[in-house]
């Protein structure tokens, strides 16, 4: 019984149609099981807010869409298009610094016509490692010194323009992107141990290039105690509502932090903290799974993509997502400094989930597009 | 050649170097996803009560609710002490953004003086509850509330509370009895419970007011509540009703205390009637009073400046607090302390010159009756005042006999077992005299004290106790006020009701004296004849206290002297004298002759015994009679 069910299983997903129409039916599975998670805790954080739930709603459907789209494209274009479109957002990054518009200081978006705007650096995030995997794509790995040296380079030079926005955070995911494909393609151990070994003079230097608000960041994440009324509170409130959700939370709308508007950014960054008070250990258990499977999804993607490219590419897009996750719940949860991370998929927001839903689109499409063998 | 166009790539083992990172990405995710589950099992379960703690902390308040305070009646009925609903501005500090853009809106609507806003600046430095509202103007007029609630929705953080406020329909004559209550203080928290108190406006200050604080106050109700960040309150959680404070019954007769009040005319003084049945108070005054209602209201600088520096002296509670030379109205008192010590009889005859000796050369201790009495007895003494017959008594007898009889009646120390704030008087003795001035008792300071003047000094309501006590033949009653509170009769803490007898060796004098008190009203030459013609027996005791002292052959002459250094007349009585009801001390400071106490005390027994008061305070006859 059980095994005749597993095979229907794997038989509906293998099934032709699919990779005919070139979607993976585990990988949005466990994405639309994920969402519509999501869905659900952003009804509570957002004080039963319909309407904003139906914009999310319509955020998550043009992602869709776009996913959907991507996933028509056969890897091989993206590869032949990574340098020219990597060229062409770095200068659209410097173009940011020129003439860009923004708010509360920092300076991330491009004015189109039409009153839309557009922020570069979340492309980056894609961008970035198309780029070095392309790089990687006709040479032998693992690579050499210099290869390192020149995809070093390559990562340097838009992750310091959007961190003059500034952007922290997202100049660090997108380096980051950038650095995951270099370790997929086999950067020798002893590079990262040395690496790690100076990551403390690293700090250093990040520190004086650091905005007063960043820095900010640092201290109270060091000590939330110390303005508990001020930055601290956050993180205080946050740790405040996980801890008292308990084993099985409080109920849904029950929780008093989130519902009382104790919890500051409910829906948005700290929207996980909701669902720890709501649901407790166990809801957060059961949304973790959810990304796990996303995540197990898009490595087996990976480990099993036809060439290079799309392996290193896979590998790097899934990563990332997974240190979005992490970064997150970790901020929220108080081991990570506050960096303004949003839990992807979840919280509250349009950008991230338009790249996000993007990069699975990518996904799709070097699982679907493989040559038969 | 360029390294594209390497033929010898190994193809598989690149495939199997991404796969093995691949793989060991994976191990890391699994490492941190362990990392955070470790870190939500810790939040979530190792400290969760910790945090379940810090979660209700956030959102639930205790808020106090003021109960209303008890009432004050007197004996009749009468609502001396009321609550009244008043309209407040108040402020919750936190709710307003911008103050100077407040303090500008609020002027253009009505007016707060700037005392009002330098108290609440005060008010604002001191400890407080976050979201607490603070008073800013209160009493707001009917016109005022009407003009601000217009615009209340625009003034963030501004509302109107309608709150309950203490007063006093009666106003000044009742001050000094009733006391006042006033805005609670910081200083006043550190004596009371602070939880009790949050949200209580008054606290009682005098008088019956702040002796009875706790009992008129009632218990704070409490709520738990349920608040949200911006500390609304969303939900009521549990509730405690406040309990009213109880009302308290006085044995005060609102009719007699005006109307002795207004018997006193435009002279400063005291009079206080005592119920000689039960020790409790009948009339309480201390002229002039002053408005208690400025207090409850803030009392400004201005006025608290003139009731201050008046020569009145309106704040000074003359009644438990004015000490006086009982002067002649000692000398029953006297008389009985012969009598119990030996030292006189009823048979005695004694001659009594205009003047008395100690030394065949000594100093002349002068008689008011520069002729002399010729020969009298102890009960003509009493008649006709004789100061010589006490001059000599008290020589003989000396200050410790003296002394210890009269503390029997009270007398050298305070005895009100519900107010504050009674002066002691001053009983002398030798041990006293050699403590204050380092010299001994001197006879001549004995001669002094015989007809109540030198060192002895006593307050109206230590002459009327004790007189009181001399009416119902030596049963001392402490004086009381209150006669109930709230169902329960008063009780008082030291001992059955606060009373004992004192027990005379012949007791019988008890009635020779009190004849001899009624026959100074009734004998031809009795001080206080003028008094004669009542259906009913007055037992008194006339008296005038020097306030300045006269050479030895200086004659007084009233006309010559400032009225201010004119004698205090003062009177003790009671009746019936058989029996009797009420008994009273009153003094007109610089009254001059002692028949106008006389008087006021003949027009009170009339009013107390008949319920025949002039018909002008028929507002203060309440609803029962007894």
């Amino acid at each position: 019984m059980t095994d005749s069910l597993y095979r229907r299983v794997v038989s509906f997903t293998n099934a032709r149609l699919w990779q005919l129409v070139h979607i993976d039916v585990l990988l949005i599975g466990s994405l639309l099981l994920l969402i519509c998670g999501g869905l659900f805790i952003l009804y509570s954080a957002s004080g039963q807010n319909v309407a904003m739930v139906e914009r999310q709603v319509f955020r998550l459907v043009i992602g869709l869409l776009l996913c959907l789209t991507l996933a028509q494209l056969p890897p091989k274009y993206m590869r032949r298009a990574s340098p020219a479109l990597f060229a062409f957002i770095t200068v659209l990054l410097i173009g940011v610094l020129l003439f860009g518009v923004g708010a509360k200081g920092a300076q991330r978006w491009l004015a189109l016509p039409g009153g839309l705007r557009f922020q570069p650096s979340e492309i980056m995030k894609i961008v970035m490692p198309m780029m070095i995997a392309w790089y990687f794509s006709d040479r032998q790995l693992p690579p050499n010194f210099k290869q390192i040296l020149a995809v070093l380079g390559l990562i340097v030079l838009p992750v310091l323009l959007i961190a003059k926005q500034p952007d922290l955070g997202t100049s660090l995911l997108v380096a980051v992107s950038g650095i995951f494909v270099l370790f997929l393609a086999g950067l020798g151990w002893r590079y990262i141990l040395s690496a790690a070994a100076l990551a403390p003079i690293a700090g250093y230097t990040l520190w004086q290039f650091m905005h007063d608000y960043q820095r900010q960041r640092v201290l109270t994440f060091l000590n939330p105690e110390s303005d508990p009324l001020g930055s601290g509170w956050n993180i205080i409130q946050s740790k405040t509502a996980i801890g008292s959700g308990g084993v099985y939370g409080k109920g849904f709308l029950e929780g008093t932090q989130a519902q009382l508007d104790f919890l500051p950014e409910s829906h948005t960054d700290f929207i996980i903290a909701v669902l720890a008070e709501e649901f407790g250990m166990l809801g957060c258990g059961i949304l973790i799974f959810a990304y796990l499977l996303v995540i197990s999804r898009g490595l087996y993607i990976a480990a099993h993509a036809e060439d290079n490219y799309a392996r290193l590419l896979a590998g790097s897009l899934t990563l990332t997502f997974f240190v979005y996750m992490f970064v997150n719940i970790g901020m929220v949860s108080g081991i990570l400094p506050v960096v303004g991370v949003p839990l992807p998929l979840v919280s509250y927001g349009g950008t991230s989930i338009i790249t996000i839903m993007a990069t699975f689109g990518i996904l799709m499409s070097i699982q679907t597009h493989k040559r038969a063998r | 050649m360029s390294r594209r166009h390497q033929n010898f790539r190994n193809y598989r083992q690149e495939q199997r170097l991404t796969q093995r990172r691949i793989m060991a990405a994976a191990v890391f995710v699994l490492l941190l996803v362990i990392v955070l589950m470790a870190r939500l099992f810790y939040l979530q379960v190792l400290e969760h009560e910790l945090y379940q703690t810090k979660a209700n902390d956030n959102r639930v308040m205790l808020v106090t609710e003021p109960p209303p305070r008890g009432l004050i009646y007197d004996r009749n009925g009468v609502v001396l002490a009321d609550n009244r609903p008043i309209h407040s501005l108040t402020v919750i500090p936190e709710r307003v953004e911008n103050f100077p853009k407040l303090k500008k809106m609020l002027s253009g609507i009505i007016d707060i003086s700037d005392s009002e806003w330098e108290d609440f600046d005060d008010r604002l430095k001191e400890y407080r509850r976050p979201y607490q509202s603070l008073t800013l103007k209160s009493q707001l007029t009917d016109e005022e509330w009407a003009k601000i609630s217009v615009d209340l929705y625009k003034l963030d953080g501004v509302q109107v509370e309608a709150q309950l406020t203490r007063y006093y329909p009666y106003g000044e004559a009742f001050a000094h009895a009733i006391g006042y209550v006033g805005r609670i203080t910081s200083k006043d928290l550190e004596r009371v419970d602070k939880l009790a108190y949050q949200g209580a406006l008054f606290i009682g200050k005098t008088g019956l007011e702040g002796y009875y604080e706790r009992t008129l106050f009632g218990e704070a109700g409490l709520s738990k509540v349920e608040v949200n960040a911006r500390g609304r309150i969303m939900s009521e959680l549990e509730r405690q009703n406040p309990t009213p404070g109880k009302d308290l019954h006085l044995y005060l007769d609102a009719r007699l205390q005006q109307y002795a009040y207004d018997l006193l005319g435009d002279y400063t003084g005291s009079v206080v009637a005592i119920d000689p049945t039960t020790g409790g108070i009948l009339a309480l005054v201390s002229k002039p009073g002053f408005d208690p209602n400025l207090f409850v209201r803030g009392i400004s600088v201005k006025d608290y400046a003139a009731l201050r520096k008046s020569k009145k002296l309106p704040l000074f509670n003359r009644a438990l607090r004015g000490g006086y030379p009982p002067a002649s109205t000692i000398k029953p008192f006297m008389g009985l302390a012969g009598l119990e010590y030996g030292f006189s009889s009823w048979t005695e005859r004694y001659f009594a010159k205009g003047y008395y000796q100690i030394n065949p050369d000594g100093r002349r201790y002068r008689d008011w009756k520069r002729t002399g009495h010729g020969w009298i007895n102890l009960e003509r003494s009493i008649i006709e005042s004789v100061d010589t017959y006490y001059y000599q008594l008290a020589n003989k007898m000396g200050i410790t006999p003296i002394h210890s009889f009269l503390s029997r009646f009270g007398f050298g120390q305070s005895n009100l077992l519900d107010l504050d704030g009674e002066s002691s008087g001053l009983l002398p003795s030798n041990e006293w005299k050699k403590a204050k001035y380092k010299e001994p008792w001197y006879p001549g300071d004995s001669v002094n004290v015989g007809i109540g003047q030198g060192f002895m000094v006593a307050t109206p309501v230590q002459i009327a106790s004790a007189t009181s006590a001399l009416a119902s033949k030596g049963h001392y009653y402490y004086p009381r006020m209150a006669k109930t509170i709230g169902e329960k009769p008063a009780e008082f803490p030291n001992g059955q009701g606060g009373e004992h007898d004192i027990i005379l060796k012949d007791q019988r004098n008890w009635d020779r004296m009190i004849d001899a008190m009624r026959k100074v009203v009734t004998d031809s030459h009795g001080t206080a004849r003028r008094l004669q013609g009542t259906e009913y027996d007055i037992a008194g005791k006339t008296g005038t206290g020097q306030v300045f002292s006269l050479q030895e052959d200086e004659e007084y002459d009233s006309d010559k002297l400032e009225k201010r250094l004119h004698d205090h007349a003062l009177f003790i009585g009671f009746a019936p004298a058989k029996n009797p009801k009420i008994s009273v001390f009153a003094i007109f400071e610089n009254g001059g002759s002692s028949s106008k106490p006389a008087d006021l005390t003949k027009a009170l027994f009339d009013a107390y015994l008949y319920d025949n008061y002039p018909a002008r305070y028929d507002y203060l006859k309440g609803k029962k009679n007894d």
